[in-house]
This record gives structure tokens, sequence and C-alpha cells, in this order.
């Protein structure tokens, strides 16, 4: 095996590019790692513990590691420090002595440090041949702490399959390996056969274990050189049939800017200086009113009438949402703005009635068949505007809108060339004019107040608690 | 180019081996950039590069440096070098930050010390939906507040309703890593793509018997896989973003293209669209780090944000439209509000290191749930900046993270192939 201490030379495999997403949190967790062995920058002792007829050398215990988590993380519940110290050992950090699942617990199980060599930043792909060279050394060595565990002997039968063919290559690797590390001390041994178990862990999980080396395939391409020679955890030549790596290669690789793209930015950069922002104080200000507004409505922070359906199993709180006969709280939030009413089906219904009494509906009319229009298959929308036109807009129009002369002149040059955005101005104008006008005097009126205050009898297909609170109102 | 640019030109390379920096100044027009480390030019002879570089191996004194040249003497008529842009870019870009700085007259979580806090919540998950067969990778809530659409590595895209946990169609595609899909408004029909470079709209048949993926129709079609995908208030148009930097909008019926939209370096991995009903902006947010919000009508990009430190994976509009929330592989989730066209808050933790992956707001606004790549979901208090629950249960990288239409519940979806609908 090869060495696994720092003094280990020759090219490694290659280098991905530091700031990957992937680097990034292996640095994470490496400096971590780093810390937690600084005995004297406030790390855990790593000692030696005797257990029987041996000595255990080189080891620390999880509680020790949870409370090192604690400490220096800001960490105040354990099981969170319990869940990211697993983390660390399932990506290879650190591993438990005794096991092949790689988890952190809170007492006395004892832990070891991965070697840097075996960390997972360099991007180790071990092939299966190395993986055969490992299980084959193990069963050559007569000592029960490195017996194969079931998994790993049904591993071993099935690439004896696979490869029957170079099975003496293979077996020849394994015993040169055997020859290298019978020249090793005791205690060292101990400790890197026990690193060399953890990396094979890492890379050939146990049956049910998260394999924290498979990554997300948007991130694979990063890598300086996705295609690269794996490298031979044993020094073993790549005889060319290794596989590459399913990798999404970029049909683009990042450009250089260049002088267009520069000018672009500096017409950009040009267009945020003249544009008018608003002070962090005031839209603090309003995105803590509107979250005030609405914390009533959010079933994550507020009870809902008369229950969650995902707890009691029941669905009567969706039956009522969707019947048009709103609730007082439904009602209410009509008033928060004329978007809110137009949202809900009902509150458009209400405010159309409303309108329709006082002669006026074809504003609404007007911006709902043009929001009509906008969802229509590409095809239909010229057709559909120019009938929009008709209705709405043309000399002698059945429902003629008021539009200032500007817009109207605007969304005629628009009409010649019709298209899914031809009335956004007009949209827009009438839309302004109902909030300030119209919007306003149906909050007032009857049709809204008779609902809001639940003056008014309105049948319900079942009897939920609102109705009895109805009639304590009157 | 017949004429060899570096006729002449005295270079001046670095003594370092590690990259250095020189100019020299060749006359009359030609501005010469050294830099690159010894041995790590790839090309031996000229290579041609987009528009205004170009690339030699210059053997001197031994070392052999990549020069790249600017070609901006052609533009050098006009008086402007690529250098003097990008250094009218960073100045402007300096002054905007100055002038956005002055308008940062308080911190948002400060304004927030007087909203009451809170209550903890104990939020369990109340449904699990097991069925897909590697990763799930995306899914979509329907308007009907209990259905769902989810899509996986294993090519697969299940309808259920999670309520009932009924699984009620089953798409095959002939891909693996189905890494986008999106419920159609009407709920007559799920849009899925990923690896195929394509997003496809697949009619939902009441008919339990007929063959849902004979339907499937192509709609969207770029040249890299598609990350995300979203149909605007209608079943008619869908809104995508690719792996080729782009996104762009389409017409479902007839595969057309309808607008385009450039900006992005690199890959695009989320979009979200303007919850309002006359909205015509979304956001998208991707590998260079960047948030833009654009505007569908004309293809432009409005506004930018670069605060994050790696790829963003995810963006969600605040529910006013007002703002939105990002989440990256920085490990930290951000918060901006368009109108002071600014980041006005960072959730982050020390013992946060894996990235997030996923964000969603509940309804109001007030909490953000983020699902992150170590397994867990952590809901943050949007005003005020700090944790209020973590979430355990999944037995691998949270995917993406959905609150449903309503509010009342949450949907998360996972690499240990289920999907957990969760609530207090």
């Amino acid at each position: 095996m090869a060495e696994g201490s720092k003094d280990r030379g020759g090219p490694g495999p290659a280098e991905p590019e530091e700031d990957s997403p992937n680097m990034i949190v292996y640095r994470k967790m490496e400096d971590i790692v780093t810390r937690i062995q600084d005995e004297k920058a406030g790390g855990v002792a790593i000692r030696t513990v005797k257990s029987f007829l041996s000595k255990i050398p080189s080891v620390v215990s999880g509680a020790d590691i949870v409370q090192w988590l604690m400490k220096n993380l800001s960490i105040e519940d354990p099981a969170e420090a319990i869940h990211l110290g697993s983390l660390i050992a399932a990506h290879g950090y650190i591993f438990p002595i005794n096991d092949h699942v790689l988890t952190l617990k809170d007492d006395g199980t004892l832990y070891r440090f991965q070697s840097p060599y075996f960390w997972p930043s360099n991007c180790w792909e071990p092939e299966n041949t190395d993986y055969a060279i490992y299980l084959c050394k193990r069963t050559m060595q007569n000592k029960a702490r490195l017996e194969l565990a079931d998994y790993e002997a049904e591993n071993l039968a099935r690439l004896q399959r696979a490869f029957a063919r170079k099975w003496e290559f293979i077996f020849m690797q394994a015993e040169a390996q055997v020859k290298i590390d019978r020249k090793k001390d005791k205690a060292e041994r101990k400790i890197l056969d026990s690193q060399e178990r953890a990396f094979w862990d890492v890379h050939r999980p146990v049956p049910g274990c998260v394999n924290t080396t498979e990554m997300d395939i948007r991130k694979c391409r990063r890598e300086k050189n996705p295609h690269r020679v794996k490298k031979s955890v044993y020094g073993v030549p790549d005889d060319g049939q290794s596989q590459p790596s399913p990798v999404h290669v970029s049909s683009q690789p990042a450009r250089k800017p260049t002088r267009e793209d520069v000018q672009k930015e500096i017409t950009f950069l040009n267009t945020q200086l003249d544009r008018h922002c608003m002070k962090v104080s005031k839209v603090a200000d309003s995105l803590m009113t509107y979250t005030e507004q609405f914390l009533e409505y959010d079933p994550f922070v507020s009870a809902v009438d008369p229950s969650i359906p995902w707890i009691t199993d029941d669905t009567t709180f969706w039956d009522l949402e969707a019947s048009r006969e709103p609730s007082q709280q439904r009602v209410k939030k009509w008033g928060f703005s004329l978007e809110e009413a137009l949202k809900d089906p009902a509150g458009r219904d209400q405010f159309l009635k409303f309108l329709e009494s006082e002669f006026s509906s074809e504003n609404l009319r007007f911006w709902l068949a043009v929001q009509d229009m906008k969802r229509r298959p590409h095809q239909e929308v010229s057709s559909r505007a120019q009938e929009i036109w008709q209705e709405f807009l043309a000399e002698g129009a059945p429902s003629s809108i008021n539009l200032d002369s500007h817009s109207y002149e605007r969304t005629s040059q628009n009409l010649k060339d019709p298209g899914r955005y031809s009335y956004e101005d007009a949209q827009d104008h009438i839309f302004q004019l109902m909030k300030s006008d119209s919007y306003a005097r149906f909050l007032r009126s009857n049709i809204y107040q008779d609902l809001l205050l639940a003056r008014k009898k309105v049948s319900y297909t079942h009897t939920p608690r609102s109705l009895i609170s109805k009639s304590e109102e009157l | 180019m017949s004429q060899d640019p570096l006729e002449g030109c005295r270079i001046s390379a670095g003594k370092k081996s590690a990259v250095s920096l020189g100019k020299a100044l060749h006359p009359p027009n030609l501005l010469v950039v050294v830099e690159g480390t010894c041995g790590a030019c790839v090309a031996a002879s000229p290579v041609s590069a987009p528009e205004g570089s170009c690339s030699y191996n210059v053997a001197h004194h031994h070392l052999c440096v990549c020069v790249r040249v600017c070609m901006a003497w052609q533009g050098l008529q006009k008086g402007e070098t690529l250098a003097s842009l990008k250094q009218e870019s960073e100045n402007l870009r300096r002054k905007l930050e100055e002038e956005r700085g002055k308008l940062t007259d308080v911190e948002l979580h400060q304004v927030a010390e007087k909203v009451e806090t809170v209550a903890a919540l104990s939020i369990k998950t109340r449904r699990v939906l097991k069925g897909h067969g590697n990763k799930v990778l995306s899914m979509d809530w329907c308007k009907d507040k209990r259905r769902l659409v989810s899509s996986s590595q294993d090519g697969k895209v299940i309808v259920w309703d999670a309520f009932t946990l009924n699984k009620e169609h089953g798409i095959t595609l002939p891909c693996t890593w189905v890494m986008a899909c999106a419920y159609a408004p009407s709920g007559c029909a799920v849009a899925c793509g990923g690896l195929d470079n394509k997003c496809s709209v697949v009619p939902l048949s009441l008919d339990r018997n007929e063959n849902v993926t004979a339907k499937k129709k192509s709609v969207a079609m770029h040249t890299n896989y598609v990350s995300g995908c979203s149909f605007t208030n209608s079943d008619m148009q869908l809104l995508t973003s690719s792996g080729d930097g782009t996104c762009a909008l389409w017409d479902v019926e007839s595969g057309q293209l309808l607008q385009s939209f450039h900006g992005h370096t690199a890959d695009v991995l989320s979009l979200d669209l303007a919850p309002s009903e006359t909205g015509n902006t979304f956001v998208s947010g991707g590998c260079d780090m960047k948030a833009n919000v654009w505007d569908m009508r004309s293809g432009q990009n409005i506004q930018s944000f670069d605060n994050h430190q790696s790829d963003i994976n995810c963006v969600k509009y605040y529910p006013s439209g007002d703002a939105f929330a990002s989440a990256s592989d920085d490990a930290t989730c951000r918060f901006y509000d368009l109108r002071a066209d600014r980041e006005v808050a960072v959730y982050q933790k020390d013992s946060i290191i894996f990235g997030a992956s996923s964000v969603d707001f509940s309804l109001s606004g007030r909490l953000l749930f983020a699902g992150y790549n170590d397994y867990t979901i952590n809901v943050w208090d949007v005003l005020k900046g700090t944790r209020v629950s973590v979430l355990f249960g999944h037995e691998n990288r949270v995917s993406r993270v959905r609150v449903s239409p309503d509010g009342t519940a949450l949907c998360s979806a996972s690499w240990d192939n289920t999907l957990r609908v969760s609530r207090t």
C-alpha cells in the first residue's frame, strides 16, 4: 500500500478548481478536522488507549468530538453536533476504529482521523481493480480484526467473477502490497490499515449507507480535467480499460469577456446608477408591514379554521376555500389591495358585481380580457387583440373604456403589429384608475361591507364554527 | 490578422513562477498582457479565440508564458481599449456600490427587533412519498394544494395525490437526471426536462389506463441540460432555465421560442416568476454566482445581484414580489429587496457548512424554508435573520423544498429517493 503519510511524492490526482462547490465544502471540513487535532489551539487530546492485551494508538472519543463541535461552532443542540460530525465521518475525515458504518456517536466510541493522503479533496475515483486488490490483500492477512464483513465477502466474490481473466495479476499485486505492509512498524500498521479501510468505506460504502462520493451532475464538469487519468491507490498502471467517469461537458466553456460584453456591462451599470432606489429603512418597514398583515393567514404561524387537512385528514378547510362563499377572514384580505381582491375569484366576482351596479364594469372587463389574451397560445393572440379593440376601444365600441389620449395613441400604434404586450400601457392605466377610484368605493359599499361583517346570510354546505361566530356577531 | 502582432514587442515576465502580470506597450497601439504560470499553457500554436483575443506561446529566456493580445487596437480609433473599458466598468461598479451604500441607513434585522418573535415551531413529517427508484431532484405543487409532481434521476416523473399518497400518473423519460418539473396552473398537464436538453409538456389524462407518456410533447430546446422550468400564468407559456447559460420563454402549443434571456456567464440553475397577476418579470440564479431579474417583454436584464461566493442553486420571490431569496453552495441564503436594489439579509451559521440547494417562503413571507446538502432543512426568520428551527429526517441531500399553494404544508424532495410533506 502506498504511504499513508504526508511524505507522499509524485503527482497526485488532477487538481480540481479550488472554488468549485465540492472543494468549498471539503476545505471547510478539513479546516474543522485540522483544528480538532490541534491540541495546542483548543483541540482534542489524541491518545493511545489500553485495551486488554493491546494498545490502541491515536484515538479520540466520539463524546470529545461532539463537545469540541458544540463549543467551537456555537452549536447548542448536541443532536446537531452529532449530525454534523456524522457527515464529516461519512465523507471520510474521521472514522470509528471498529465499524464500517461511518457515523459519529456521542459516547466513548473511539475514532481516528483520516490521513490527508486519503482526503476526498484529492478527488479519488478508485477503480474496482484497486478494490479487488484491497479485498484480496485482506484475505491474505491472518488477523481477526481484518476479517472481511459479509458485504465485503460478497463484493470480493463478485469481483472474482468479473475479473476472472486477470485475477492472477490482482493476486500478485495483493501479495506485493502485503509484503510492503509487513515491513512497517506494528503501531504504524494499525493506523494505516484503519485509514485504508476507512477510505474504502467511503468509496465502497456498506449497503444502505449514503455514498458521499456521488456528485450533482450539474457541477461535475467544474474539475479542470474532467476526463482525468485515474490514479491507482496501489500504483497499478492504467491499462486503458478504465472508463472515464460520466461527466456532462459544457458546450460553452467560460468565455473571457469581450469589448461588447464590457460595453454592455457599462450600459447596465449606468442604468442602475440612474435608477431611483428606496432606503433600506423604508423597504424594511414595507416588508414588515406586509408580513404582519398576512401573518394571520399563514398556516405555519397562525391557527387555521377548522383544521389543517394534513394533520386531521379532514378536507373541510380546502372545501371552504374552494367555495365561492368566502369567510370573513378571506373577505378581509380583499381590502388589503386591489391585487389581492382580484387574485381571489370570489373577490373578482364581487368587485364586478359592484361595478355593474355603478355601470362602470367595462374597465374590469377590459382588464380581465387582456389577462385572458396574454394566456392564449401565440397563434390566437393577435385575433384576440383585435377583438378587444373592437369591444373596448374602437370608435363606437359597445364597452368603451376611458383612456388618456397618450395611451390611446400608443395602443393603437401597437395594434398595427398586435402581440401579447400590445395592451400593457392601457391595462396599467385602467388598473390605476380602478385602484384609485372604484376600488375605494367598493370597500365602502354595502356589497363588500355586508360580507366583511357577515351581515348577510350566506348558506354553507357544511356547518363549521364560523357559522356560530356569525350568530354571535348578530 | 496577417502580421505578427508581437513583432518587436518587448515582453517582461515576472521572475516568480506564480501568476505574474506584466505589461509592455508596443508602438503605437498594442497592449500586451502577460499572465499565467510556467507550464500552464496548452496551445502550441495561435489559437483562434472569440473576438478580440489570441493566444501565443512565446519562448523567452526559456520561460514559456501565455500571452493574450488585446485586439482592441481596432477600437483604438475610437479611443477605447478593452482595458480602459474594464477600468470604466470598475469605476462605475464602485460608484454604484457607494450610492447604494448611502441608502443603507439601517439593517433589516435591526428594524425587525420590534417585531414579535415567532414561537418555536415543532414541524413534523405528515406524509412520506415513496416510489422513486433513485434521487428525487425536483418537485412542484398543483394549484389544488394536494397534488404534486416529482422527477427523479431514474428518468421517471410521478404525479401524486400527496394527501392520500396515491400515485396518479407515471411518466417515463428516455433520459436520466430529470432535473426540472412543473405543474400547469390548470392542473391538466406537467412539464419536465433535464439531461435531454429539452423540456416537454405532458397532458394528464383522467383515464388511468391511458399511456400518458405517449402524449409527451417537446416544447423547449436548449443546447445543454434544462435545470428549471415553470409555467407562466397559463398552460400556454413555459419558462425554462438551462446549463447553456440562458433562460427562454416558449409557446407551448407551437413550441415557438417567444423570448430568450442572455446575460449569465455560466449555467443557470434556477428561476422563479414574480407572483403578481400582471407580472412580467422573473429572477434567475446561476453558477456565475449572480441573481438576475429579467423583463419578460424585452428580454432585458433589469437588475443583478452578485453577493454570493459560489453557485446559486435556487431563487424564490417573497410573496409580495418586492423581494426575493437565494440559496447557494457557499452555505448561505440571502434576501434581496428590489426597490432598494440591495441584499438586505444573510442567513448563515458557523455550523452550516454544506451548500443550500433550495428555498421557499411561508405564505406571509415571515419564514424561509431552506434545504441543504447536509440532509437538513433550516427554517429562518426572514426579518430577524435568526434560525427558528432545523428539521432532520431525510437521509441524503435535500434537493428541493416547496410550500404548498395555500401555505399549509412544506414538501421536501431528497436524494434519499423520497419526498416528505411536513408541517407544525
